[in-house]
Parts: structure tokens; sequence; C-alpha cells
């Protein structure tokens, strides 16, 4: 293999070097337990607290807002299920959307079985809710609601700011996992009406493993992780250091870089977009039209008659790494249940590929991505039994 | 996930196609499940003398279309409604784990064609 194209950024992204580069003192030199009282951890301490007020001063919080967790999942965990145990006794529903990720989903099924009562708002056919249809679901015993930022599959970018609005107005709890959109739009707890947010490094050029929890001074909830005093006694175990200060250079980067990535990101996903709709009959382009309310990465297709994980592993055999939403490709019988909700018929959603642009990819990577696809595409249209018989050349069965 | 042979017999899958003038085709799977198969064989004095296989499915499906077919040429077809998924899957040197399912129709496919086979046969008797 010789071209390695990455186009699965809302996957993961690299590292960025510049990010490394300030991780690697706090793996052997800086390794102090920033707990200790001594200088080995009153300069880990250090970093760490520099790197929280980094993050504060990106999404508009306060450093004591600020809570360092092992990634998006673990704060959506605690998010959901500190504030549904710790307002119990007022109320035992939770809104939240038939697409948010699973972290958020299965969460809330877990609650179910708890004795919760979830409401999944369903979406429009680009996968937007409406702050109405979230004030319509409110019932006196709603505790929380959690809206997504930006969806994973599709790059719908939800109407938080209004959503958080109506939380507001009704003294509930709002949380939103912003797992995709941190560093790549703007955000503002403040502005956005926030009162719990989840983001993960990983996913703006920073180390796996390492995320946080926003959560506005006020809002009470019980502590997910027990043990140690760490994060103010709400989140125990040792601070991973290298990771959080990975975290707090990738933040900072990102934000600093937003207005220059975003335009480079969106271009080459436009000119993606329009070049394969011009160009290949039968593909259905899902998500949002309007590009201002859509991640700049994001492009979500269906390709009619063929099936998508073998359109995943043919771009594979040619160094393009892309995600499916087929059911063949996750492992399990169902497609993916975001293109579901948003009304893309089965057998399209079966024939699903997310393509996710980043900022190190280049004009030329989306040519030849498209060169080589549309030979795929044509190969695997001609081995379709589907397609023969769509373009009715075959009467047969 | 896939080994290096199931990659190769995806990349290059031998017979696809469809026999226009077959002896007996068969299709199984829906797109609502993800995989459909549609194999289309050739006999000549019960030996069955060309197959041909459109898939639409993921490369595992693919890959065992492509093998299952290979494999049928040049037999009778009791011996082809003998072959086994297992068989195929042997010959790919392994799928993983949640993939077998997909390899069930080759199988499955071969099977209708034959039967269809011997169906228009049966029809061809009784006049
Ligand atoms: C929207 C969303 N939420 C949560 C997660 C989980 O984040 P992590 O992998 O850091 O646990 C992801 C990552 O795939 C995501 O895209
Ligand atoms: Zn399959």
């Amino acid at each position: 293999m010789e071209r390695r194209i990455y186009l699965d950024n809302s996957a993961t992204t690299y590292t960025d070097k510049e990010v490394l580069q300030k991780m690697l003192p706090y793996f052997s030199e800086v390794y102090g337990n920033g707990s200790s009282q001594h200088f080995f951890g009153r300069e880990a301490l250090v970093a760490i607290d520099e790197a929280r007020e980094k993050v504060a001063k990106a999404i508009g919080a306060k450093p004591t807002e600020i809570y360092f967790t092992s990634g998006g999942t673990e704060s959506d965990n605690w998010a959901i299920k500190g504030a549904a145990h710790a307002l119990r006794e007022k109320g035992n529903h939770i809104i939240t959307t038939a697409i948010e990720h699973p972290a958020v989903i299965k969460t809330c099924q877990a609650l179910e079985k708890d004795g919760f009562e979830v409401t999944y708002l369903p979406v429009d056919s680009e996968g937007f809710v409406t702050a109405e249809q979230v004030e319509k679901a409110i019932t006196d015993k709603t505790i929380l609601i959690s809206v997504m930022t930006a969806n994973n599959e599709i790059g719908t970018i939800e109407p938080i700011r209004e959503i958080g609005a109506v939380a507001k107005a009704h003294k509930i709890l709002f949380h939103t996992d912003a797992v995709q959109a941190v560093g790549n739009v703007p955000i503002d707890v403040v502005k956005d009406n926030i009162d719990m947010l989840s983001m993960s490094a990983h996913k703006f050029y920073g180390p796996k493993g390492v995320g946080v929890l926003y959560k506005r001074n006020g809002v009470k909830i019980g502590r997910f992780m027990d043990g140690g005093e760490q994060e103010r006694n709400m989140r125990a175990s040792t601070l991973n250091t290298p990771g959080i200060v990975g975290l707090g250079a990738a933040i900072e980067i990102a934000v600093r870089d937003m207005e220059k990535n975003y335009k480079h990101v969106a271009e080459l996903r436009d000119y993606f977009v329009k070049e394969l709709l011009a160009n290949v009959k039968d593909i259905k382009y899902n998500g949002p039209v309007d590009t201002s309310r859509r991640l700049p990465s994001n492009a979500n297709f269906s390709f009619e008659y063929i099936e998508g994980e073998s359109i995943l592993m043919s771009l594979d055999l040619e160094g393009i790494a892309v995600s499916s939403g087929s059911a063949c490709s996750s492992g399990s019988l169902e497609p993916s249940y975001v293109l579901l909700s948003v009304g893309v018929p089965i057998e399209l959603a079966h024939g699903s590929i997310r393509f996710s642009f980043g900022k190190n990819n280049t004009m030329e990577e989306v040519k030849y991505t498209l060169e080589k696809l549309y030979a795929i595409v044509a190969r695997l249209r001609e081995m379709s039994p589907l397609f023969k018989e769509f373009k009715g050349e075959q009467k047969y069965v | 996930m896939y080994n290096e042979k199931v990659m190769q017999t995806f990349a290059n899958p031998k017979h696809v196609g469809y026999i226009e003038d077959n002896d007996g085709a068969g299709k199984v799977g829906n797109a609502t499940c993800g995989d459909i198969m549609e194999i289309t064989i050739k006999v000549k004095d019960d030996v069955i003398t060309d197959a041909k296989f459109r898939t639409f499915g993921c490369a595992a499906a693919v890959a065992t279309s492509s093998v299952a077919t290979d494999m049928v040429i040049g037999m009778t077809v009791d011996e082809a409604l003998k072959l086994t998924n297992a068989r195929v899957v042997e010959y790919l040197e392994g799928l993983p784990p949640q993939k077998i399912h997909c390899s069930v129709l080759a199988e499955e496919a071969i099977k209708a064609a034959i039967e269809d086979y011997r169906k228009r046969q049966s029809e061809k008797a009784g006049k």
C-alpha cells in the first residue's frame, strides 16, 4: 500500500506534533503525582492547572468548573448518571435524542433499568431536534436534558443555545455531548446555557484516553469514580499528567487555529460533496444541506445498490480510510440507527459511508479519493444483482 | 480483521456475472439484512460446467461467493449440494466470527440454484 489517506477524522485524529512535544517531558522528567506535596508533585500540578485554565478559557468557563476524565464516554456517563442520581428525589425523567452517541444512549438505557424514564426525541430528515420539541417533552418529573452539540455520523449541529435556554427557563439541568464539536466550532458554555459538557482530546488533535467534564459551579452531582480525593474530591484516580497537558495544548491550538482549519476542512468537504454528487448517480447525501449547521469535516453518503462495508474495504485496498454505517462493518445486524432515525431507508443505510476530513488532508488527496471512489462504485455496482434489476436489464426472480 | 486471502479474493473475485442461458438460478438474502447473493449455473449431464455470481454485500460475502462458485464448477450437482460454508471459510483461511453468517449465504445460493435446476428438469420430464 503506497498511499495512506486518512478520511476518518471523526473517529479520531492524530496527535499534533506541537502537542506531543509539550506532553513528552511529563512522562519521564516531570513524573510526579499531581497530588503529592513535594516538589515533584507540585511541578505536575502546575502543568495540570495550566491545562485546566486553557480548557476553561476555550469554552468560556472557570477553571474550577473543569474536571479531567478518561474521555468522552466517562464524561457522558458521569454527567448523566450523576445528575440522575443526585436529582432522583425531584424526578425521574430525562430528555435526550434518538441520535446521541452510544455513550449517551446506553447510559440512558441503563438508567431506564433503574426506574428512570427517558424520552428519545425523534429528529428531522437532517438530524435536527428543535427547542420546541424539547420544551414539549418536559414534564414536572424532568430532571435532565442531554442533547449533543454535533452528531458524529452526519455532522448535524444541534440548536443547543436555544435548547439550553429552554432548560434554563424550566430550571432543568442541560448537558451536551460536545465531543465532536469542541475545537472545531465555537462553544461558549455561558452564552450557550450549558450546565455540563463532555469533550475528548483525541477528537481535536490531542491524545486518546483523556477528556473533560465541564460542570457549572453550583450544579450538584455525585462523584463517579470512588477512591482518592483528586479533582476537588469529585473524580478519583491519579491525574494523567501527560494526557492532561496534551489536552490543554491541543485545545489552545484548536481555538487559536479554528478559523483557518474550519475554512480548509470545509473547502475540502464542499469540493468532495459537489464532485461526488455531479459524478455518481443514485447517491444520497445524508445530514444537513446548510453547511453553517453542519460540522465542516463531515460528509455522509448512501450509495444505492451496493453495500457500505465493501466500499470501505475497497477504499482500504487503495490506501484510503473511511468508516461505514453498514451493519456488516459494525458487526451488528442493524445498520446505523442514526441514519435510520433521519429516515434513510434500511437498504440505503447499509450502503452508507462517512468521510470525515481533517486539517492535514489536502485537495490532492480529495481528488485522488474521488477518482478511486468512482471506479469502486462502478465495479461494485457491476457486481450487484440490485443494480441490474434497477436498470431493467434483468427481470429475473 | 480480514486476512490477506480474503482481501485478495475480494479485490479479484472470480466468476462475477450472470449466465443468461442458465440452467439454474438462485437468489438468497435481502437488502434489509444487508446481503444478497445471486448465483446462476450451467449444467451438463448433472455436472456444473459454469457458475457465476452477483452479490450485494460485504467483503466477506463477495469473497465467499467467489470461492463457492469456483469450487462447484466441475462438481456434480449432488457433490455441490454437499458444499458447506465451513469448507468455503476454510479455503479462505478463516473469517472473523461476526462474518460467518455472511458465508452461509454462498452455500444457500448454490443450493437454491441447484433446486431451481432440478425443478426445471422435472418440469421438462413431466412434459
Ligand atoms: C459524539 C461522541 N460522544 C462520545 C464519544 C466517545 O468519546 P471517547 O472515545 O473519548 O470515550 C465519541 C467518540 O467516538 C463521540 O463521537
Ligand atoms: Zn456481510
